[in-house]
């Protein structure tokens, strides 16, 4: 029986990569390149209130990107926050808390005291509420 | 609108005030003070930019831990279900 949704569940995959060509599923999408490259170089960091933030002098092409992403960001904490019962900033601070967390050593972050601090391989500052 | 002295702009005689040495200081400074409220005409419009960054509303403050600890499991979820975004 196992092996047979294991199996099912391969032809269905098989399916939906030739209906979407060589396009992912948007929920399992990896970050896009631009994107990577901006984390990686500092550019960008992960604010405490959720949202992405810009390091240093924005460039128009960085102010888009961000803002797009924050903007799909909002949405989803909308979204899930109505779910969920809460507000969407007591969704978006909880993602924040998570995500500065998951930030890797050369990353950028807001600490609470709303410094850009570079993640190191030591935990991040983050705020006291945070789980 | 037909009279001589609205369409020549000339005043009506009127009697000057003696200037006293002392007075000077006081009426530069009356002029400094009428040609700088006059500057800010100058510069023409004023032109409101819309926020670079969207706006958000922090409310952080109000925000318990309690919440935050609940939301904590879903919310890890939703990161890792929007990797392109996270």
């Amino acid at each position: 029986m196992r092996t047979k949704s294991v199996t099912l569940f391969a032809n269905y995959a098989v399916a939906a990569a030739l209906a979407f060509g060589a396009v992912a599923s948007p929920a399992l999408a990896q970050r896009d390149p631009a994107y990577s490259a901006a984390r990686s170089a500092g550019q960008v960091g992960e604010r405490v209130n959720g949202y992405l933030g810009i390091v240093g002098s924005p460039s128009p092409d960085l102010q888009r990107l961000v803002d797009d992403i924050n903007n799909q960001r909002r949405q989803v904490y909308a979204d899930r926050a109505q779910a969920e019962g809460a507000t969407l900033e007591q969704y978006a601070l909880t993602a924040g808390c998570l995500a500065i967390s998951r930030t890797t050593a050369g990353e950028k972050y807001q600490a609470p005291d709303g410094s850009w601090q570079t993640r190191t391989s030591a935990a991040p500052i983050r705020d006291p509420r945070c789980p | 609108m037909t009279t001589a002295k609205l369409t020549c702009g000339a005043q009506r005689a009127h009697k000057v005030p003696m200037q006293e040495p002392w007075m000077i200081p006081i009426r530069a400074a009356r002029t400094m003070l009428v040609v700088m409220a006059g500057l800010p005409m100058l510069t023409g419009c004023v032109t409101v930019n819309a926020p670079a960054e969207p706006i958000v509303i922090e409310l952080n403050i109000n925000i318990t831990q309690e919440v935050i600890y609940r939301l904590a499991e879903d919310a890890g979820n939703t990161i890792e279900a929007n990797a392109d975004i996270f």
